[in-house]
């Protein structure tokens, strides 16, 4: 295997990948007769132009963080984590009760208690999957892909019968009260000097950093964290070391799940102000490419959360503005995540050509 | 087409089987072979010692084809020959048996013998064929194995011939061996090397790479030293000695036995009543096993590998589940349940320095010091405060600990695989030595370690006993068992065979014992308590029950 100089890994490696991945993009926009010109200055005005459009990147940047946290923590552990959404849509549940429950008076009580929610719930539905492959080895990806659907399932199955209001048409809660309104950026004080109109971007963006932190610590500076990786990297050594192969596995996968149930705070509590169905939209998903292409480190999640945000609110915008169908946009980010993802050992090999010559012309 | 292009040389003796000349190979900035250059007569046998990564298994793929050398020729039979893959290799008359065979467990000995040798679509006549080549090759050079039998039903021993007869079968005149009595027998080893002799007689030529300075003396007519990817030296093994060999494959002088004093033992820090373990498979590797040792005092299990020794090493240190009663200082150890684990065995004062160090002793993708606090890492030092470890106390201990039992390069920061199987010995060996333990596990302390580290390695063990402590060794190197321990056991089939003083131990006696038979040698060692599960008579040797 070829050896590349870090620095060429960590920013190098992305850049080509994206670069490839814009290539095809622009070809497959070509290909069905539209300007990928047009595309690209109508996605880059769109997600990055305007503080405008910033609010809407940062929104969806916000809720990729905690997906990307949630892949992350559990990747560590060498549990794949596929089961975001699920866990996402019950952290909505938890954060819609919690909202509903309480006529909450300010904004700061009613957040806190909705984060515990949404983690709460969040974790409770990593839980299982945790401890069916804990104790009785059914693979955690098999079982998290089918929570999510079994936690969409459940969702609408509430949403419908339970806690839709009488008399109400569509499968949504009741609106939250005032009091659990979450401030956007907009609406803060110094920030309101750069965001001018209303915007989705709400303060869970500062959860999202604080949660960022947080994992980091957590990874590298706690002995959980210690144990997490230990058995990440070999599980026999791990047994040797006398770490408890079913604790990890359950406390990473909780505080996974955890972390992907906090997400709601972000689209549920900060955007909508109701539980709808599919409120996670798929961000369970873009979690994993956020994970991989930040290489599984929180400070990586953010810089590749905010691509992604880019990605969503500049794909909207080509929808919104070109004859460029929306479904381009999923094209683009299925692109982007082949590339930075599962292609970038190509990359690497291809850089490693590049690297490795010149040692050999010296000898 | 062997490259026939030595038409103006003149060939004035007979030509070398086997000659390189400036032969170099280069991974990135590691010169793994720096202008190597030996010749081998035919008919004789040439060894090929070095300490790991000297760069003696890159020659032998180099000449193998499976790499091309950056600059050099190969000589066969005096004619220069490209070997750009293992075909041509083959081509040219060289046969190689790996460490690692390379057979199908499930096929029998004939269909292993012709796989990618057939000699048409129908396997037949293949088959035939090679039944009556294998019954001459067989009388020929002792070579007998059953063509029928099944390779997992064969003893390591006879699989190692199967791999001899693949080369031979395919008209090989120069084999190479790597390594080929690591997981050999006493016994099975003799006869490998009479094999081997029978081969040379026959005027094949034999390259023996080994790190066994006796086999070396033993049996081979010329020996090459390789040093970090040089040759240091070609002798004739009749004009060296031992001594002479690792100095020149370490580049000083080496201890080649551990200087120790009269153990003085104390107390029973150990003992072991009954033991019983079944591993993953329900299958039963331990099958009661009786066994005590006293504060300062070495104790040395023998045996072939995967006899149970691995089993006893993990259920003492809390990685295997087992039954019996084990007793430490008088008090039981949980052989079940919650206690049962690595962290309780490290309260109660066992340490573990594991056999498979790069599987199970550290995290290869951690850096040497997060691994000096592996199994330690909720030891009250390493924290600053009830939520967070102090990265910091632990990178000074891993610089001390390192330091001390001279890591190198000692550098705390750097990953575990980026150091040598030595040195990661070390910062295992600094991690769980230095933790005082009354008990030391120690299972393969050596393999794959520099002669010059296991000096070292076996000054450090020895310490420990001297201040007192008990250690239970496990090696699969029987010279290691000898020179090291004061009592030895020997482990069989998950039985111990026999146990007595080290300093009446004798190779004979103990190969015996290994392959589970009693018998005038055995009985010879004076102060021994054989088991009456030693058999008197050899048994069908064949094939396995």
């Amino acid at each position: 295997m070829a050896r590349i100089p870090r620095w060429a890994d960590l920013i190098l490696v992305p850049l080509i990948s994206l670069l490839l991945a814009g290539v095809i993009s622009a070809l497959v926009i070509l290909a069905i007769g539209q300007s990928p010109m047009e595309a690209l200055t109508t996605m880059v005005t769109g997600a990055v132009g305007s503080p405008y459009a910033w609010g809407y990147t940062l929104y969806y940047a916000t809720s990729f963080m905690f997906t990307g946290l949630a892949v992350t923590v559990a990747f560590h552990g060498s549990l794949f984590n596929i089961g975001g959404e699920g866990q996402a849509q019950l952290g909505g549940l938890g954060v819609a009760l919690v909202c509903l429950a309480v006529p909450w008076p300010h904004w700061t009580l009613a957040l806190p208690a909705a984060i515990i929610a949404g983690a709460v719930f969040g974790a409770a539905w990593a839980a299982i999957p945790a401890y069916l492959q804990a104790r009785r080895g059914s693979h955690i990806v098999i079982t998290t892909i089918m929570f999510n659907y079994i936690g969409a399932a459940l969702i609408i199955y509430l949403l419908v019968n339970v806690l839709r209001p009488a008399g109400q048409m569509d499968p949504a809660t009741a609106r939250f009260p005032a009091g659990a309104a979450l401030p956007t950026l907009h609406e803060l004080p110094i920030l309101s000097a750069i965001f001018d109109k209303k915007i989705p971007a709400n303060v869970t963006l500062f959860v999202a950093l604080i949660a960022c932190w947080l994992v980091w610590l957590l990874l590298w500076r706690t002995r959980l964290g210690y144990e997490i990786r230990a058995f990440g990297k070999s599980e026999p050594a791990a047994i040797y070391a006398g770490i408890s192969p079913f604790k990890v596995t359950m406390l990473a996968m909780l505080i996974s799940g955890g972390l992907a149930g906090l997400m709601s705070i972000n689209n549920v509590m900060g955007e909508s102000g109701r539980l709808l169905q599919n409120s996670s939209e798929g961000a369970g998903f873009i979690g994993i490419a956020v994970a991989l292409m930040g290489r599984n480190h929180p400070i990586g999640v953010v810089l590749a959360a905010i691509l992604f945000g880019i990605l969503y609110q500049g794909g909207a915008e080509i929808g919104l503005w070109t004859s460029i169908p929306i479904e381009l946009r999923t094209v683009v980010q299925g692109l982007v995540i082949l590339f930075t993802g599962a292609l970038d050992h190509m990359v690497r090999m291809v850089l490693g050509l590049f690297f490795r010559p010149r040692r050999l012309e010296a000898a | 087409m062997k490259g026939e292009i030595a038409s103006g040389r003149q060939v004035t003796a007979a030509p070398y089987a086997i000659e390189l000349r400036g032969i170099s190979k280069a991974f990135g900035s590691v010169q793994a072979n720096k202008d190597i250059s030996i010749q081998v007569a035919k008919g004789t046998i040439h060894g090929i010692i070095g300490e790991n990564g000297a760069g003696k298994s890159t020659l032998m793929s180099i000449l193998y084809g499976f790499y091309k050398a950056d600059a050099g020729e190969i000589l066969i039979n005096g004619h220069p020959t490209a070997i750009p893959d293992s075909q041509a290799a083959i081509r040219a008359g060289i046969g190689m048996v790996f460490q690692h065979f390379k057979l199908v467990q499930n096929f029998s000995v004939l269909e292993n013998v012709i796989l990618g040798a057939e000699d048409g679509a129908l396997l037949r006549p293949s088959l035939a064929k090679a039944r009556k080549v294998l019954a001459e090759l067989a009388e020929e050079y002792e070579l007998d194995v059953h063509p029928d039998a099944v390779i997992e039903e064969l003893s390591v021993g006879h699989q190692q011939r199967v791999e001899i007869l693949k080369a031979l079968y395919r008209h090989a005149d120069i084999l190479i061996l790597d390594e080929p009595t690591g997981v050999l027998t006493p016994a099975e080893a003799d006869h490998l090397f009479r094999i081997l002799r029978n081969l040379k007689e026959q005027g094949k030529t034999v390259i023996l790479i080994t790190h066994k300075l006796r086999e070396i003396m033993e049996i081979t007519d010329t020996v090459s030293v390789m040093r970090r990817g040089e040759m240091t030296a070609t002798v004739r093994t009749a004009e060296t000695s031992p001594e002479q060999l690792a100095e020149l494959m370490v580049g000083r002088k080496v201890l080649l036995h551990v200087p120790k004093g009269e153990a003085k033992p104390g107390r029973t820090v150990l003992e072991i009543k009954g033991l019983r373990v079944r591993d993953g498979d329900k299958i039963e590797r331990l099958k009661g096993i009786d066994l005590t040792i006293r504060a300062g005092e070495i104790l040395g299990i023998a045996g072939v590998a995967g006899n149970g020794q691995t089993e006893l090493l993990e259920v003492l240190g809390g990685i295997a589940r087992g039954t019996g009663t084990i007793l430490l200082n008088g008090d039981s150890l949980d052989l079940t349940g919650k206690f049962s684990d690595g962290q309780s065995r490290r309260r109660r004062g066992i340490s573990h320095v594991p056999e498979d160090r790069q599987r199970l002793g550290m995290i290869m993708d951690f850096t040497a010091w997060e691994n000096i606090a592996f199994g330690y890492h909720n030891d009250p030092a390493y924290q600053k405060n009830a939520l967070l470890m102090d990265n910091g106390a632990i990178l000074e201990d891993a610089r001390g600990k390192m330091e001390r039992f001279d890591v190198r390069p000692p550098i705390p920061s750097l990953q575990a695989k980026s150091f040598s199987g030595g040195n990661q010995q070390k910062i295992i060996l600094a991690r769980e030595i230095e933790r005082n333990p009354d008990l030391l596990l120690v299972g393969q302390p050596t393999r794959g370690v520099d002669i010059g580290a296991i000096e070292f390695i076996h000054k450090r063990i020895v310490e420990l006993r001297d201040a007192g402590k008990a250690v239970l060794l496990v090696s699969v190197e029987l010279d290691e068992i000898m020179s090291l321990s004061d009592r030895i056991a020997v482990m069989f089939d998950g039985h111990l065979m026999g146990t007595g003083p080290a300093a009446s131990a004798t190779q004979v006696g103990l190969g015996c014992l290994m392959a589970g038979l009693g018998g005038a040698d055995t009985r010879a060692m004076a102060g021994w308590d054989i088991s009456s599960d030693a058999h008197e008579e050899r048994q069908a040797t064949g094939m396995r029950a």
